[in-house]
């Protein structure tokens, strides 16, 4: 296989912050070269500079053979090395085609748009991409995983040879990434080389080839990626051995009932949905992308309206209707989007774990006891292992794993005794991982009702004591935690469509 | 991932209270050097009843600007602080003129009218989800309409009302100490920008204020009542401009109902050069209170210059541009 790139001795500082010592990687022609390591271990930065974000401030790039330097995207671009960002950035309010030649539209005299052409092009790239869709769809309309594409039609469009993905499965479902898979195997055989970036495990041993792993800013090793054990790369990402403890659950017996919901209701996104959970238990929710588990959350937590439905909390019925009437009741909601609805990012950690109290730290007339805000933080920050400089950094510079812990802390400072998590661990490192978990059984232990809402199944069968499954807004079913439950047995719940459901019903 | 916090946390801006220090140090560095800049230019310039006259002129646009601070930090932006101001000084011309109340009435009439209006804008903002820009410029022209209805389009005159213009004429400190005669109006503006900076920076108002502007559905999502606060925040920035509608008709000695439109463009602008992002979450009352002294720092420099009043506008506007940009290249550096 021939090199498409080779990058050595890579060094890049920024003020105060050696990002990058000595790091080297390369990518070959028809290979899915992943890119590993925890948050801030230089893996995003090692790639805006492959992609001519960032200049490097040593070493060698050699593209194609030469050795060059590109200081703009545009010039990595003619380089042949496009970038599907994390965050996609398309405009939703231009279609499909509009959005691939954003900049290159082709023209006719006088400035003239020439649309039929732009379509075609883009009809080329979908086909040669074996995509079905219409240039001229609008790109809001569709799909996160069908945005994504275009993105990835995007980069083709430039006639990238190499293809630097990050994170690009973190929005998808099975069923998508299955699709995106599929694409970047029809790239592979064409001789494309791709930079695969992602924290899922199961993902990489599907589809990459190589496996280069970054820490602190250095490069740890590069392995083959099916013949290693999945343990020894996160022993190199985190620098030692992450020990996970199987599953116990616990017998909770007659423990009290402490959420019981029963016939909650809205529209097609939640259809008559009843479940109990017992003080001291994990009710993991598991169901594909769009299954309603995130809105059966929110509708609990008061964050939209429901049609019908009951709420009761420790045997009394409460009447939820906004996010505070559910905070009043003990219910807490920790949002799988922290940055856009946990936190307060422009301020620091002790106002953002007081944001639900400040009635704890102000007298009758509203002025704030800083000195009481600061210790309740500080105490928090210890309990929790919150790794931050001190109580008044701003939570944005905090790593995800941290910015979780800051809003877990928010929610046990207003006494919230239901606490359900949406995604607790996206966007967070393995290492951090682990330790979410643990707080998660260590709250439960402690009498906390939490549920959990997850995409991963392994996150589901690591945590839950019992699991319930939703799918197209019903709850299809509640199984045992523990070792009885597979990943079959949530996923045939998960895939239980209600038009497969009649007919089987009318055999029976 | 600790070595970049490292860094950052050594930055002054760790505090919340000191966001948008540089700008503020900025536009603190640029009324310093204006002012050197007039004395030289001109000997009048630096005389002690010029001074005067320039806080003077300072004192309606700075309290109308820490009004619209309040709004600007919640994300928001308040177009009727002009015309509510006006709304405010008719209102004390038929309290004090019309039905003859006494003064201290008439003040306490045009503080609660303007924190209803500011209620009212606050109420279509939080609970009918009218985006800010949109509710406060309707309450801007039915406050203009109002002002001019009530008052039968002529000024009311407060004659009847003896110590009504002392309110910003007068000098309570200039009785104390006479070479330093600062007009009352200049004292108010100072107790209102102490007020709402130590509400901003030491109540649960305050906080929210901040909060709002920072993720206003994480708020809500922290089961905080946010319309609730929102409409106290507004209630408050109208109260204010209530203040701002007493000075101006104090130092009118009338209510003058023609007036008021383009004022909040001017207290907009105060709040703007004074370092407070527009997109909310950031910003100080004493930058807000710089923004207002350079802009009338400026007009009165250019004037005592004999700059024609038409460039003075000009320069007004090219300030505003070179102040945000200053503002952004500063940001950008400091990533």
């Amino acid at each position: 296989m021939s090199k498409l790139v080779e990058m050595t001795g890579i060094e890049k500082y920024f003020p105060g912050v050696h990002a990058l010592k000595n790091v080297q990687f390369d990518i070959a022609s028809g290979e899915v070269h992943a890119l590993m390591g925890e948050n801030g271990a230089g893996k995003s930065t090692l790639m805006k500079i492959l992609s001519g974000i960032y200049q490097r401030d040593g070493g060698e790039l050699i593209i194609g053979g030469q050795s060059v330097s590109p200081t703009t995207p545009g010039e990595a671009q003619d380089l042949g090395i496009g970038i599907i960002h994390q965050e996609l950035s398309l405009m939703n309010d231009l279609t499909a085609a509009q959005n691939i030649f954003i900049g290159r539209e082709p023209r006719r005299k006088f400035g003239r748009l020439d649309e039929a052409m732009l379509n075609a092009k883009t009809a080329e790239i979908f086909g040669s991409m074996n995509l079905n869709l219409d240039p001229k769809v609008l790109v809001g309309s569709l799909t996160i995983a069908k945005q994504q594409m275009i993105e990835i039609a995007k980069a083709l469009s430039f006639r990238s040879n190499v293809l630097i993905m990050d994170e690009p499965t973190a929005a998808l479902n099975d069923a998508e990434i299955a699709e995106l898979f599929a694409i970047i195997r029809r790239l592979k055989s064409e001789g494309v080389g791709i930079v695969y970036i992602s924290h899922k495990m199961d993902e990489l041993k599907q589809i990459a080839d190589r496996v280069t792993v970054m820490r602190d800013g250095e490069y740890v090793g590069t392995v083959d990626a099916v013949e290693t054990p999945i343990n020894k790369i996160i022993a190199m990402m985190v620098g030692r051995e992450v020990n996970e403890k199987p599953l116990e659950v616990p017998n909770l017996g007659d423990a009290e009932v402490s959420l019981k919901v029963s016939g909650l209701c809205r529209g097609k996104d939640i259809q008559d949905v009843s479940f109990t959970v017992q003080r001291g238990e994990i009710l993991g929710f598991a169901g594909l992308m769009g299954a309603g588990r995130t809105e059966v959350a929110r509708a609990i937590f008061g964050a939209d309206p429901k049609d019908a439905g009951k709420i009761e909390v420790h045997g009394r019925q409460v009447a939820i209707q906004s996010p505070s009437d559910a905070v009043k009741a003990g219910i807490g909601y920790l949002s799988e989007d922290r940055k856009h609805f946990g936190l307060a990012t422009g301020m620091n950690v002790r106002d953002n774990i007081a944001l639900s109290s400040m009635d704890l730290f102000s007298t009758g007339r509203g002025v704030l006891n800083e000195d009481k805000m600061a210790e309740t933080a500080k105490l928090f920050i210890r309990k929790l292992g919150i790794r931050t400089p001190s109580d008044t950094q701003e939570v944005r510079l905090l790593s995800g794993g941290n910015q979780q812990k800051v809003v877990i802390a928010k929610w046990l400072l207003r006494d919230c005794d239901i606490l359900i998590f949406d995604e607790p661990t996206r966007g967070i490192d393995v290492g951090a991982k682990s330790e979410i978990y643990k707080l998660l059984e260590e709250l439960a232990a402690e009498g906390k009702t939490i549920i959990v809402i997850s995409s991963e199944l392994p996150e589901i069968m690591r945590l839950s004591h019992r699991i319930a499954v939703m799918c197209e807004g019903r709850l299809t079913g509640i199984l045992p935690g523990g070792k009885e439950t597979t990943q079959e047995d949530i996923m045939q719940l998960a895939t239980q469509r209600e038009a497969a459901m009649r007919v089987a019903e009318t055999v029976q | 991932m600790s070595s970049v916090t490292d860094v950052k946390d050594k930055s002054p801006l760790a505090n919340l209270g000191d966001s948008g220090a540089y700008q503020k140090l900025l536009a603190f560095a640029s009324l310093i050097a204006l002012l050197i800049g007039f004395s030289i230019a001109s000997p009048n310039f630096m005389q002690t009843s010029n001074m005067i006259a320039i806080l003077q002129a300072t004192s309606v646009n700075g309290v109308l600007a820490v009004a619209a601070t309040l709004v600007i930090i919640t994300g928001g932006i308040d177009l009727s602080v002009g015309t509510l101001m006006t709304f405010c000084a008719v209102i004390a011309g038929v309290a004090l003129t019309y039905l003859g109340l006494p003064l201290l009435f008439g003040v306490i009439a045009a503080i609660a009218a303007g924190a209803f209006c500011g209620l009212c804008s606050g109420t279509f903002v939080a609970k009918m989800k009218i985006p800010p820009f949109i509710a406060t410029l309707g309450m801007m022209l039915i406050l203009k309409g109002l002002s001019l209805v009530i008052s039968g389009t002529r000024p009311i005159y407060f004659n009847d009302t003896p110590g009504f213009d002392q309110i910003s004429r007068g000098s309570l400190i200039g009785e104390v100490i006479p070479a330093l005669p600062i007009p009352n109006g200049v004292l108010i503006l100072f107790l209102v920008a102490i007020s709402a900076s130590y509400i901003l920076s030491r109540t649960v108002l305050g906080r929210y204020t901040f909060a709002l502007g920072s993720n206003e559905e994480a708020v809500r999502l922290s089961g905080v009542n946010t319309d609730a606060w929102k409409m106290r925040i507004y209630a408050l920035a109208g109260g204010i401009c209530g203040i701002g509608g007493i000075l101006i008709a104090s130092r009118l000695n009338s209510a003058q109902p023609a007036l008021g439109l383009g004022y909040e463009l001017e207290a907009i602008a105060a709040v703007v050069i004074g370092g407070t992002s527009l997109s909310g979450g950031r910003g100080t009352i004493l930058g807000t209170l710089i923004g207002a002294l350079i802009m009338a720092v400026l007009t009165n420099g250019l004037r005592v210059l004999s700059v024609a009043q038409e460039w003075q506008t000009v320069v007004t506007g090219a300030i505003i541009i070179l102040a945000v940009y200053a503002d952004m290249v500063r940001r950008k550096k400091s990533g």
